[in-house]
């Protein structure tokens, strides 16, 4: 009686979950999706929490308040800080995963070697490698986005790192084949332990040589991965549930990492094993070029007489912290009737749609936030093209320079509108470490500063006309 | 035995109806999608729940436990700052009737 159900729970929760992400397909039905999804979750509880089987209910009480009490401070952490946050939760997602396959082997382990069937087996060898990759992985990442000071920013490559990497992982994955075989040999268990701490630490150095900027694309293979290791404990447990919702999971990671590569022209392998930062310095420097900067005053005036302006958001508008600002320009110039539009490339930032979220925040509506396919056919018609913190998704070196390591990545044409002013801390070079040639193109124009500050004076000198005129 | 089929069919079907469902999300939403996506994954609660309360030795159930708590933070902080994101996206206001 009470299997039957937990069993209609189990399906309703299945049919929820798929319906929250089908909300997800328009801002306007977003809040649904959390709804749905939240229902979904505490009916699977519920049904899971009332079987007959769960007679300790102690440590359930302890954990779940727990988990409050982290999650709850979790969730209001400011919008810049995201990425980071959504790294962590694969890391508890992973962690959770690999815990459970651990407990399930040492359970059947104890309770004699029939339990542990080879189905069982190959399960949960796939359940412990993704969930601690994942966890370490993830916790890595979630290190370098935080900037935590001993975890290093820049790719960390040495000699031999690939080839250690996947020596690691073979032999990962050649104990977990003996296990699969004997796994209730006088040395399995020594031999489980090794899987769980080969993985850890291949976690740890397949993430470590990753640089920044392909962060969008490590979180959403991380976040395939939370996905999968979801589905190998659903296998684990016999749970079609866990299945179903590992799944969706699994493919929306995977979706992810697809469009993100696809944005930055590169492949799975390469992001992982490429290690972004050690081609460039091939780079010939040839002579020194100048920039050209520009006051406030004046491209506020060029601003003004503008009748369409492209503004281009990059990860440096995040760090600034400039976003604010950018919607008191926005809110100066569609006062003056000039129509504003936000490029966003799908790579901006430090993790998918991550500029998205951070405009929403200041109230700038979404239909103002135009993504880079629809936006480049308006650019050549566009009066200014305003790039904020953003250098490689502009550079025009990715059509047509071969030689250059961005090549061939989709890029925004901010070089095509009839003026650019580039807002640029330094005169560094970006993270590619190439140059760009937009800024030195005849109607680009540098303000040098940094981003929150060039814009607030942008908005200050704007306030400060209209007030004249 | 006959399970494990259908825990397979169960697998590939589920995929691509992930597949299908998430490829028409909206490009705008992706970062709420992802934590909302973490959120869902966190359905390793229901497996967590009966390790940790099971009658097991206590080693294990206490496994579980920690298993439990992740999932639930993950479930909590996922759930909140998903729609503490999707309260934001707001259309034009002046212009409601205007195409995207």
């Amino acid at each position: 009686m009470i299997q039957v159900a937990v069993q209609l729970a189990y399906v309703a929760a299945t049919a929820l979950f798929i319906l929250s992400l089908h909300w997800m397909n328009d801002p306007k039905t977003g809040r649904r999706s959390v709804f749905a999804g939240m229902s979904a979750m505490l009916l699977a509880i519920a049904a899971t929490w009332i079987q007959p089987q769960i007679l300790h209910h102690g440590w359930i009480l302890l954990a779940i308040l727990a988990g409050f009490l982290v999650g709850v401070p979790l969730s209001r952490v400011p919008l810049t800080a995201v990425p980071q946050r959504t790294a962590l939760s694969h890391a508890f997602g992973g962690l959770a995963a690999g815990l459970v396959g651990v407990a399930k082997y040492f359970l059947w382990l104890g309770e004699g070697a029939e339990h542990l069937t080879t189905f069982r087996m190959i399960a949960i060898i796939a359940e412990v490698l993704l969930g601690f990759v994942t966890f370490t992985g993830s916790l890595v990442a979630a290190g370098k986005l935080q900037e935590i000071k001993w975890i290093p920013q820049r790719p960390v490559t040495y000699p031999l790192q690939n080839v250690g990497n996947i020596g690691l992982l073979v032999l990962a994955v050649a104990l977990g084949i003996a296990l699969i075989l004997f796994p209730a040999e006088s040395w399995s268990h020594l031999a489980f332990l090794a899987v769980v701490g080969l993985s850890l630490l291949f976690g740890v150095l397949l993430v470590v040589p990753i640089g920044g900027a392909d962060m969008p694309t490590v979180i959403s293979i991380l976040n395939s991965y939370a996905g999968l290791s979801a589905v190998a404990m659903g296998f684990v447990l016999d749970n079609k549930l866990l299945i179903t919702a590992g799944a969706l999971d699994g493919s929306s990671g995977l979706i992810l990492s697809i469009i993100m590569c696809r944005a930055m022209n590169r492949s799975f392998t390469n992001v992982l094993f490429g290690a972004f930062g050690q081609v460039q310095k091939a780079q010939a420097v040839g002579p020194q070029k100048e920039y050209r900067a520009e006051t406030i005053e004046g491209a506020s005036q060029i601003l003004e007489l503008a009748s369409s302006v492209v503004i281009v958001p990059g990860y440096g508008m995040a760090v600034a912290r400039a976003q604010h600002k950018v919607r008191e320009l926005y809110a100066q110039l569609t006062k003056r009737g000039i129509t504003v539009k936000f490029a966003i490339h799908p790579v901006a930032g430090r993790m998918p749609g991550h500029m998205n979220v951070l405009l929403a925040e200041t109230d700038i509506p979404y239909t103002d936030l135009v993504e880079m396919s629809e936006i480049n056919p308006d650019l050549p018609r566009a009066d200014v093209a305003l790039v904020i913190g953003a250098n490689d998704v502009v550079n025009p070196a990715a059509r047509s320079d071969k030689q250059s390591p961005i090549y061939g990545m989709p890029i925004i044409d901010a070089d095509k509108a009839k003026t650019v002013f580039v807002i640029k801390r330094g005169r560094g070079l970006g993270f590619a470490g190439i140059e760009n040639e937009l800024y030195f193109q005849d109607q680009t124009w540098m303000l040098f500063g940094d981003a929150k500050e060039v814009v607030g004076a942008l908005v200050k000198e704007l306030a400060g006309e209209s007030g004249v005129h | 035995m006959n399970d494990y089929w259908s825990m397979l069919f169960v697998f590939v079907l589920a995929s691509f109806i992930g597949l299908g469902v998430i490829r028409r999300v909206s490009r705008l939403l992706y970062t709420p999608l992802m934590s909302l996506t973490n959120a869902i994954s966190a359905i390793a609660v229901v497996g967590s729940l009966i390790v940790a309360g099971s009658d097991y030795p206590p080693t294990i159930r206490f496994l579980g436990a920690v298993a439990l708590f992740a999932s639930v933070t993950n479930i909590v902080s996922g759930f909140l700052i998903t729609d503490r994101m999707l309260k934001m996206f707001k259309p034009k206001q002046q212009e409601p009737g205007e195409k995207v």
